[in-house]
């Protein structure tokens, strides 16, 4: 199955691009796809960055499984807070249809 | 009223949008580029969004700020792409019978729009530029 994965920001930038469509085995999980992004493009992983995660837009952890044809969106720092780092963040470890 | 722009913010439209015969008071917060920062002499501040998500993620801050007070309604709009020194990249409009819980939402709602919302900020300055990343939120959330 594949999902479609968008870069914002430093993340665009380090990444090259601003999506990619990636072919992932049934049953992956968004930590997952996004350590096997970051052996692919290896700039991504480069200096340590509190990314978090969304899946159909909506903010998930890293233990969410995907499934075909979501939209996994990969969200470094925002402007002024790091949704990672607050523990009040909204997540959801289901992924949102 | 929740939306992204490229163009200059109308402060206008938004008190238009909250316009509501039972409000007393009306709130407003503009959030507009500083010509310093940390020591840097600021040109030009330029915003990127997650277009969806964005405006989904403000209009569910709107909401939890509806359940915290008894305001009537909320408009946030925020721009997107390069917002020069002096110009206004968010506006808050709340209206309530009262200003007391309308300064509290508005308020409310600058701040957690900054820590949830997937917008980011790439500053350009005399001498360089960088992406915007606030470390003082890891250091306040080991605290």
């Amino acid at each position: 199955m594949v999902v479609r994965v968008r870069f914002f920001a430093m993340l665009r930038e380090r990444a090259g691009r601003a999506d990619v469509v990636w072919d992932v085995e049934p049953g992956e999980t968004v930590g997952g796809l996004w350590a096997a992004l970051c052996s692919a493009f290896p700039s991504l992983g480069e200096a340590e960055l509190q990314v978090a995660f969304a899946v159909n837009r909506e903010y998930v952890d890293r233990l969410c499984h995907l499934n075909d044809n979501d939209e996994v969106a990969i969200i470094p720092p925002v402007s002024g807070g790091v949704s990672a780092c607050i523990p009040s963040a909204p997540t959801r470890s289901t992924c949102p249809r | 009223m929740y939306s992204l722009s490229t163009d200059p913010i109308d402060l206008s439209a938004l008190i238009a949008a909250v316009r509501d015969p039972k409000a007393g008071a009306t709130v407003t917060f503009l959030g507009l580029t500083r010509n310093h920062n940390n020591g840097r002499a600021v040109t030009l501040l330029e915003y990127e969004a997650y277009p969806g998500m964005a405006e989904q993620e403000m209009e569910r801050i709107g909401i939890e700020a509806s359940r915290r007070w008894p305001i009537h309604k909320i408009a946030v709009v925020h721009r997107t792409g390069p917002v020069p020194v002096g110009e206004a990249s968010v506006a808050i409009a709340v209206s309530a019978a009262h200003r007391k819980e309308a300064f509290a939402a508005c308020q409310f709602v600058i701040d957690r729009l900054k820590e949830t919302v997937p917008i980011w900020k790439k500053e350009y300055f005399l001498g360089g530029d960088v992406w915007i990343e606030h470390q003082s939120c890891c250091t306040k959330a080991e605290a």
